[in-house]
């Protein structure tokens, strides 16, 4: 059964298409067939950061307006045949994208795909909305620090009262915590909200802490996900990510500056 | 012009809702006391009683074995100008009477008991109308919210509001009653939002934006050291707000 994954944060910035596309290309590098759908309608990146974007023929609004099938929409990545991006519209806006047209395209994809990975745009309107109304899972990517703490508060809000799940009565969507740009130094000297912070105000599940690391923007800037990049923590610890929603038992790594602390604590 | 009533979509729909009503609550079978006091009572504010509805409560006169006719009481009742619009806690023909005349018959619900009680502990309270007569029928509700309650979020209780989860600052929990929240409250949390001076708000980590009783509130900057981030109690006492420590035993 094919699983929908929102990446979502409410606040901008914070790294939710860095991570859509390392989540996407870590499950298709483990075998699973996987779209990833940009919802930025307007201002799209995910291209880019795929590094697809002088690929781009037709788009999702495309699709939903029926002036291109999927097929013709979807880009195979040029790294791993089994993952499939879908590109919003650059000269749309968000009211180009409706519910019905959305489920569409979704319901479509499932027949073909284990894995559909959803890129949320900032906010809590349409395409934030439209973005998370049908997904199984979310992942909820929050900065250490207040204003994007209490965004993804807001956020897990709408996912428990405004997604499908919620209005038709079944089990709820899954919520997953991603802590992204964290750095250990800073937690030390105050500057920076701590994971038990983090966690004492969402209590969530966390599925990784993302450190702060060069290797992310050059990544972007190659238009390779960072997850390709096997040498870097932040790399790694995208992997660990995904290896942790496949159901994988790894410690968590990155929350400490003393390499091997949580080595010692969990023994292994 | 045809009207085919079932092609009017939304010629009526039946909700349900709840009101407060006065009670009049009748100690006596003596008609006359009844008549003078009844008119006593609508003088100190006619603009009040003018057309009101009421519900006539015999179950204090029945306990104390008073023979009270009620179509009698009824008829006195509509010389005055007010409407009864029910009977509650009256016997087998009283009941029998008010159906003839078309009025229904509601149940003694238990929670207003203490204001009647109080009512007639206190025979000061004569001069307020309002508060000497007036109590809510609609029974009494416990909301119970396991979910935690995030930033954005409003849950509204009609009676007492129970919660298990964290409420996140930025979410606003709003109850006709009492609130307890067993866990984290930092958001905004109203008790007794329809006046109830009673209602008070318990909480295991005070750490609320805003707290309020009655319309009665307090800011987080309003909040000492002393009671943030502690198990407390907070009620209404000559209309000040008092956050107190709950002791907690281990």
């Amino acid at each position: 059964m094919a699983r929908i994954i929102v990446v979502t944060s409410g606040k901008g910035g914070v790294g939710k298409t860095t991570t859509s596309a390392a989540i996407a290309m870590g499950l298709a590098k483990r075998g699973h067939k996987t779209a990833v759908i940009d919802f930025d309608v307007g201002l799209r990146n995910l291209d880019l950061i795929m590094g697809c974007e002088r690929r781009v023929v037709y788009d999702f609004v495309n699709v939903i307006n029926e002036e291109a099938t999927l097929n013709q929409a979807l880009i195979r990545d040029k790294n791993c045949n089994l993952l499939y991006i879908l590109p919003a519209s650059q000269t749309r806006d968000k009211d180009a994208l409706s519910q019905e047209g959305v489920g569409r395209v979704l319901d479509e994809l499932k027949k073909d795909f284990k894995y559909i990975v959803c890129d949320s745009p900032a906010g809590i309107e349409k395409g934030a909305h439209l973005a998370m109304y049908f997904a199984d899972d979310a992942f909820v990517v929050t900065n250490p620090e207040v204003s994007s703490v209490r965004d993804s508060d807001r956020m897990l809000g709408l996912l428990a009262s405004k997604s499908r799940r919620a209005e038709q009565n079944e089990e709820p969507i899954n919520e997953f915590l991603l802590l992204t740009r964290y750095s250990p130094d800073r937690v030390k000297l105050g500057e920076m909200l701590s994971v038990d912070d983090v966690q004492d105000i969402l209590s969530l599940h966390l599925l990784g802490v993302i450190p702060e690391s060069k290797s992310v923007l050059n990544a972007s800037n190659s238009g390779t996900p960072v997850i390709l990049d096997e040498k870097s923590d932040a790399g790694q610890a995208y992997a660990d990510i995904v290896a942790r929603y496949l159901g994988e038992d790894r410690p968590h790594r990155f929350i400490d500056d003393k390499k091997g602390f949580f080595r010692k604590l969990f023994g292994g | 012009m045809l009207t085919d009533a079932s092609n009017i979509p939304f010629a009526l729909e039946l909700k349900s809702t709840s009101f407060s009503v006065p009670v009049l609550v009748i100690t006596t079978d003596d008609m006359d006391v009844i008549e003078q006091k009844l008119h006593d009572k609508v003088n100190q504010a006619p603009e009040f009683f003018k057309n009101s509805p009421l519900i006539l409560d015999l179950q204090e006169a029945n306990n104390q074995g008073c023979l009270i006719n009620f179509i009698e009481l009824a008829g006195l009742v509509r010389q005055v100008g007010l409407f009864p619009i029910g009977i509650r806690g009256g016997n087998e023909q009283q009941n029998k009477q008010a159906l003839q005349l078309q009025i229904p018959v509601h149940t003694v619900s238990g929670r207003d008991q203490p204001l009647e009680e109080k009512k007639q502990k206190s025979p000061s309270l004569e001069s307020e109308p309002n508060e000497a007569v007036i109590s809510n029928i609609a029974p009494s509700e416990t909301t119970l919210i396991t979910h935690p309650i995030r930033s954005g979020q409003r849950i509204y209780a009609k009676g007492d509001l129970i919660v298990l989860t964290q409420v996140s600052a930025g979410a606003e929990i709003i109850a006709e009653g009492n609130i307890h929240v067993y866990n984290t409250l930092r958001g905004r949390a109203l008790a007794g939002v329809q006046g109830d001076v009673e209602a008070r708000i318990f909480c295991f980590d005070l750490q609320a934006e805003l707290i309020s009783i009655a319309g009665n509130y307090k800011i987080s900057e309003d909040l000492g050291d002393s009671v943030k981030g502690k198990p407390v109690q907070i009620y209404l006492q000559d209309q000040a707000l008092i956050i107190k420590d709950i002791e907690l035993h281990h």
